[in-house]
């Protein structure tokens, strides 16, 4: 057993690698949230989405 | 309950009240102009609606009344704006209160009113300041073109916002102010003519609604969030 080794060390160093993963897969959802509504080229969902697209001022037609 | 499912629950609530919100705010507000500059679009002689029409290459052409499926006018096609600012809602919420995790997680309403307005910074003034908000029948670039500026400027610009508020030397500021300047001085995706069958004043109203109902979005959302965060959070050891 390596005494520098502290299980408290590893767990905080697990928990910050495990913060930072599900910190990203929120972001990457939001990110694929905002791009189905404000950015698709399906014509069915820019239709559906058209008056929030303008009034967000997301580029549009 | 995990970090995961704290960001997504107050991300979901934060969403769905600013959306409900938000989209009374345009349905009222910002929507009538859009109804109105669509009059001009179908009203104008055949060039002059095809000149206002530039589509990226092998973009299906946008036409209100083609025969591709569209909400019909009235209560349908409001439903889906009610339905699409609840997941813009959404959608930000999960950024901004992402991003405020990075940041050791929001600890009250007062703190997620300035995440707020940061994230007004980033997504509605710095891409807003090139492609200003647009009606229908408006010129404008290639859309591809325009969808890369906007989404360069928005990430440059909270990349910025965050050297300036978390960096800690000068040199770190200013790296972050000239990261929020760099897409403007690259410029935006322009039209070759800026030639509208909008009158300005239409146009000039509709740029102030669509800036004040996000403002009031942002402020909305983030102020949410940070109230929520405390409260869900409390279960998180």
């Amino acid at each position: 057993m390596n005494a520098s080794h502290s299980p408290l060390a590893s767990a905080s160093r697990e928990s910050a690698a495990s913060r930072a993963l599900q910190i990203t897969f929120a972001a990457l959802i939001g990110v694929f949230v905002i791009g189905g509504v404000g950015f698709s080229h399906i014509s069915a969902v820019h239709n559906a989405t058209h008056d929030v697209r303008h009034a967000t001022a997301f580029p549009c037609h | 309950m995990s970090l995961f499912r704290t960001i997504l629950f107050v991300a979901a609530l934060a969403g769905i009240g600013t959306g409900l919100v938000g989209s009374a705010i345009q349905i009222f507000g910002t929507v009538p102009l859009i109804l109105k500059a669509e009059t001009f679009e179908n009203g104008a002689p055949e060039e002059a609606a095809s000149a206002a029409h530039e589509h990226a290459p092998g973009t299906a052409a946008h036409e209100h009344d083609a025969d591709e499926w569209g909400p019909s006018d009235g209560f349908e096609r409001n439903a889906f704006t009610v339905l699409a600012m609840v997941l813009t809602g959404f959608g930000f919420a999960l950024l901004l209160v992402a991003a405020s995790e990075l940041a050791g997680g929001l600890s009250s309403w007062r703190q997620g009113l300035l995440w707020g307005l940061a994230g007004f910074a980033v997504f509605t003034v710095a891409p807003g300041l090139g492609l200003p908000p647009e009606l229908p029948a408006m010129p404008a670039a290639d859309l591809l073109a325009r969808q890369m500026w906007w989404i360069g400027t928005a990430a440059a610009t909270a990349g910025g916002l965050a050297f300036i508020a978390f960096g800690r030397t000068p040199l770190l500021a200013a790296l972050g102010v000239a990261l929020i300047l760099a897409p403007h001085l690259i410029g935006a995706p322009q039209p070759d003519s800026h030639e509208s069958p909008i009158p300005e004043s239409l146009h000039h109203s509709f740029i102030v609604a669509t800036v004040a109902a996000s403002f009031v979005f942002w402020v909305l959302l983030g102020g949410l969030a940070g109230w929520l965060r405390p409260r869900l959070a409390a279960g998180t050891a």
